[in-house]
């Protein structure tokens, strides 16, 4: 059997070698609000974010370790500026099943204004808006692939806190969020969480099933002596997500059933329609739209109770590789409250690439902003 | 009066070129059946490959790529294709499983993300990451996605070769029809024209370097396709393959999406 086979890595070639890869990327982002922050900060912000990734494989990759430090420097915000460990795991794969151990990230879920049912990974929400970005989670993770299915076992020894901007940041409440936590758990992060999900591609839909039992990831945020403290409560969560194509439509649901410190059940349902070719050019035109709700009505925890959400998303399938998203989520019971976000990004050449990410909000807040971005890929 | 004399004219071209029609017809199927028997059996493989983009400026962009493929019988072939370069997709890859007549299966992963996007496969005819080869060009040949038509003899390049006419019968192809220029003495293509929507002559893909696996399966390590309409041209390159890696059908799930390297 020839070396390279070995580098192909996809599983099979047993192999006593050892394969080690290192790469990663640095990215420049300079933040513009178009106002004067509520309590009066700058309009510019900076930062520069590094995340390497190291690899080592054994046994033709069926055994691996990966590593993948992580840290942000914020020129004007310390809570931005922040470490964190985004994966380090051991992976092995033995036939029909996978062990990871260490510290993950997972995504479960289908749809794109929000995740519902991607409850594994605590959201590190300094870094974007749209939730996206992950805290690493400690766990045990093991996965059977059989015939009937896909099933994901969760052990999760430790909690991950949400982070939230600092005082001296933008994009944050008032009065800024403690960083002293409280939990209703005795043990507190140290709480072990259980979860379950069962996973089926039958045809032409894909079918999902989650169970989860442990520390709720998102706090409830009390109002405590003129600060805002965030309470970590226990939880029950069942979702279900459910994803077709039926001819050029591609639908989407996510539901979830939770029951923590209130009682809920929130849905998110779609589709995605791909017009190919637009004008007779190569480009795509992908029009998003998603409805949103949630049992508890309009509070500080579910700001999208009966909301909207509309995107056109542009491919241009060009070298560079440039694609724009537009959306909007407007809440239908309140024509005042919406936002707005936009992304755009290309490539300028194999290593570089500039991203524009800008959010408008409704007049509660004078934070609307455009971010501009180069990364550098290494 | 000329209207019913158009429609007798018209019946009597019709009834004196059908058989013949009809006979080419079957000529083309039988072409495009041998060239599918021959090249039947070769299991699963694996390679990496370069393209090379080219603007009408000349300027150049290279994406590198791995693939694995496993034949299905009597279906379209599995196939992943894991990207290296450009860096910012690094990891990024595709999972495929194709079907001779019902719509592929495909789905993205997203390595930042961790995620599993399922993709609409109606964007066949779309660009295969911004190159001149659209996805369905690169699909594995499937006798049921054509009706096929004989022509004529040719010859290319001093080999002689059958050129067929190969008819797209789904509706989401980028194309009214292709133009096969099929070698005699392998049963290998040697150029195919691409012709778009409107009919006009839209991409010539030529294929060199053909080299044989098992003593039985001709591949061509390289690939140019040409866009006439743009000037735009892509070149891929097949550095490695090798056949018989003992992939299974376990190998091309969505799971695997997850931990592909």
């Amino acid at each position: 059997m020839k070396p390279w086979i070995v580098g192909l890595g996809i599983g099979m070639v047993c192999f006593n070698s050892l394969a080690f890869e290192f790469n990663g990327q640095v990215n420049l982002e300079h933040r513009i609000f178009f106002e004067d922050g509520q309590q009066g900060q700058e309009k510019g912000q900076s930062s520069i974010v590094l995340q390497p990734e190291f690899y080592w494989g054994f046994h033709g990759g069926n055994t691996s370790v990966t590593f993948v430090p992580f840290g942000r420097l914020d020129s004007m915000d310390d809570q931005r500026s922040h470490f964190d460990i985004r994966e380090l795991l051991l992976l092995s794969v033995m036939e029909d099943y996978e062990i990871r151990a260490g510290i993950g990230k997972v995504f479960w879920g289908v749809t794109e204004s929000i995740h519902l049912v991607d409850v594994i990974n605590q959201t590190d929400a300094v870094e974007s808006l749209d939730g996206e970005d992950k805290l690493g989670q400690p766990m045990l993770h093991i996965t059977s692939v059989k015939n009937w299915g896909v099933l994901d076992a969760f052990l999760l020894p430790y909690f991950r806190e949400r982070t939230f901007a600092g005082k001296d940041g933008r994009l944050r409440p008032d009065p800024s969020v403690s960083t002293s936590a409280e939990y209703e758990s005795s043990k507190e992060e140290k709480h072990v969480d259980v979860s379950l999900r069962y996973s089926k591609m039958l045809g032409d839909w894909d079918l999902g099933l989650s169970y989860f039992v442990g520390t709720n990831r998102d706090p409830y945020l009390q109002s405590q002596d003129n600060a805002l403290i965030p309470f970590y409560a226990q939880m029950d969560q069942f979702g279900l997500d459910v994803q077709g194509i039926v001819g050029d439509w591609l639908w989407k649901l996510e539901s979830i059933y939770r029951n923590s410190l209130d009682e809920q059940v929130s849905v998110v349902s779609g589709f995605e329609y791909t017009y190919v070719g637009l004008l007779d050019t190569q480009w795509d035109l992908g029009i998003i739209s998603e409805y949103l709700y949630d049992s508890r009505g309009e509070n500080l925890q579910s700001p999208y109770q009966n909301d909207l959400f509309a995107g056109v998303r542009v491919t241009l399938n060009d070298a560079e590789g440039t694609e724009v998203l537009l959306g909007v989520t407007q809440d239908l019971d309140d024509t005042d409250v919406y936002s707005g976000k936009l992304e755009a990004s290309s490539r300028i050449n194999n290593q570089l690439k500039w991203r524009i990410d800008a959010w408008i909000f409704d007049n509660s807040t004078p934070d609307d902003f455009i971010e501009l971005s180069i990364d550098y890929y290494f | 009066m000329i209207n019913k004399k158009s429609i007798t004219i018209c019946m009597m071209i019709g009834f004196l070129f059908s058989p013949i029609t009809m006979a080419d017809d079957n000529r083309g199927l039988e072409i495009a059946k041998h060239r599918k028997a021959k090249d039947k059996g070769w299991g699963d493989s694996v390679s990496s490959m370069e393209m090379v983009l080219k603007n009408s400026q000349g300027e150049q962009s290279t994406r590198v790529l791995r693939m694995s493929a496993l034949e299905v019988d009597n279906d379209g072939d599995k196939g992943i294709t894991i990207f290296d370069q450009p860096l910012d997709v690094k990891g990024t890859a595709l999972l495929s499983h194709s079907h001779a007549i019902e719509p592929d299966d495909q789905w993205l992963y997203l390595p930042a993300l961790k995620r599993v996007k399922r993709i609409s496969s109606r964007n066949k005819s779309g660009p295969f990451m911004g190159s001149e080869f659209a996805y369905e060009d690169l699909n594995s040949f499937e006798i049921e996605k054509f009706t096929f038509k004989y022509i004529k003899d040719e010859l290319i390049d001093g080999e002689s070769t059958f050129v067929v006419e190969q008819i797209p019968l789904d509706k989401n192809s980028g194309y009214t029809r292709q133009i096969a220029w099929i070698e005699k003495k392998r049963y290998i293509p040697l150029k195919v024209e691409f012709y778009d929507r409107k009919d006009s002559l839209l991409k010539t893909l030529t294929f060199s370097g053909y080299k044989q696996y098992d003593g039985k399966f001709w591949r061509a390590l390289s690939m140019n396709m040409v866009n006439h309409q743009t000037a735009k041209s892509t070149l891929l390159k097949t550095n490695k393959l090798a056949f018989n890696i003992g992939l299974t059908d376990s190998d091309f799930n969505q799971n695997i999406l997850k931990r592909v390297r």
